[in-house]
């Protein structure tokens, strides 16, 4: 199989690079023996485990720098929501426990999605299931469906294939 | 004082209002778990800190490294928590509430609720 070649080559090079940049002695003294004997054995391993597929690969894509900054504003203006509540004299909330339908199909896309809602405070992902996610709010006011459409929506267009 | 000192002083600024500001964001969120009243209600104030307070100090950290290797290695910590921090938040959550841990689901007012924080 080419593609199997491919990720293992990949893999190899984004953990030279990584192995390069974290020790910071660059690539030319005796501990680079060691060096190759950890990254043969970590790519070993990792095709043993049958690991070494798209997933495995830390592949980089434009578009999910677009999606990470628009998710960033996103964080912080949820922050700000959630420090307005806990920092007011009277805390007044409604929790809610709501479920929302969810189409995307891809796995990646749905991991991208849960962990979004709960990286935004004031949402929590409690339970995925097949075709929807069981999230936790703290006021009802983070609960709109209309804006974890648009989380949806972002999402979808930040994966691409994760679509029907 | 010639420019070189002036941009110098104020990125030491910055970078000193910036760990300020995460330091205040994790205090509050410290005092959100104290006032609010259950598990999952506790749990979004916790998630304040690791995601802004946590990510706000790392930028004045990178600030205060500059162009150095220190910098990448504080801008990979930060990549990485800003990845597994909802991971152990919804493994948490999902515990809880696979075990039947019930949330409270009415409408809730500290005045009003004194001592039913179970």
């Amino acid at each position: 199989m080419t593609r199997k070649w491919l990720y293992g080559v990949t893999l190899t090079i984004v953990l030279t690079a990584m192995w390069a940049l974290l020790s910071g002695y660059g690539l030319k003294q005796p501990l680079l023996s060691l060096a190759i004997f950890s990254i043969v054995v970590t790519v070993f391993m990792t095709i043993r485990m049958g690991l070494l597929d798209g997933e495995a690969i830390p592949y980089w894509r434009l578009r999910y720098l677009a999606y990470w900054g628009w998710l960033g504003r996103e964080i912080v203006k949820s922050n700000i929501a959630v420090l307005k509540i806990v920092l007011s004299p009277v805390i007044d909330i409604k929790p809610v426990v709501t479920r929302t339908p969810v189409s995307l199909k891809d796995d990646v896309a749905r991991a991208t999605l849960a962990n979004s809602y709960t990286l935004t405070p004031g949402t929590v992902t409690m339970e995925i299931e097949e075709g929807g996610f069981i999230l936790h709010g703290l006021d009802e006011s983070f609960c709109g469906q209309e804006g974890f459409r648009i989380f949806e929506r972002k999402v979808k267009s930040a994966t691409g294939e994760g679509s029907e | 004082m010639d420019w070189m000192g002036l941009v110098q002083l104020a990125v030491i600024l910055v970078s000193a209002a910036l760990m300020l500001t995460g330091a205040g964001i994790i205090l509050a969120g410290a005092v959100g778990v104290i006032r609010l009243p259950d598990f999952y209600t506790r749990m979004h104030a916790a998630g304040v800190t690791d995601t802004l307070g946590a990510e706000i100090i790392i930028l004045g950290l990178i600030l205060q490294a500059g162009f150095t290797l220190v910098s990448v290695k504080l801008a990979l910590l930060g990549l990485i928590i800003f990845l597994t921090s909802p991971t152990s938040t919804h493994a948490v959550a999902n515990a809880a509430y696979r075990s039947g841990l019930k949330p409270i689901l009415r409408r809730w007012r500290s005045d009003e609720n004194r001592g039913d924080a179970a």
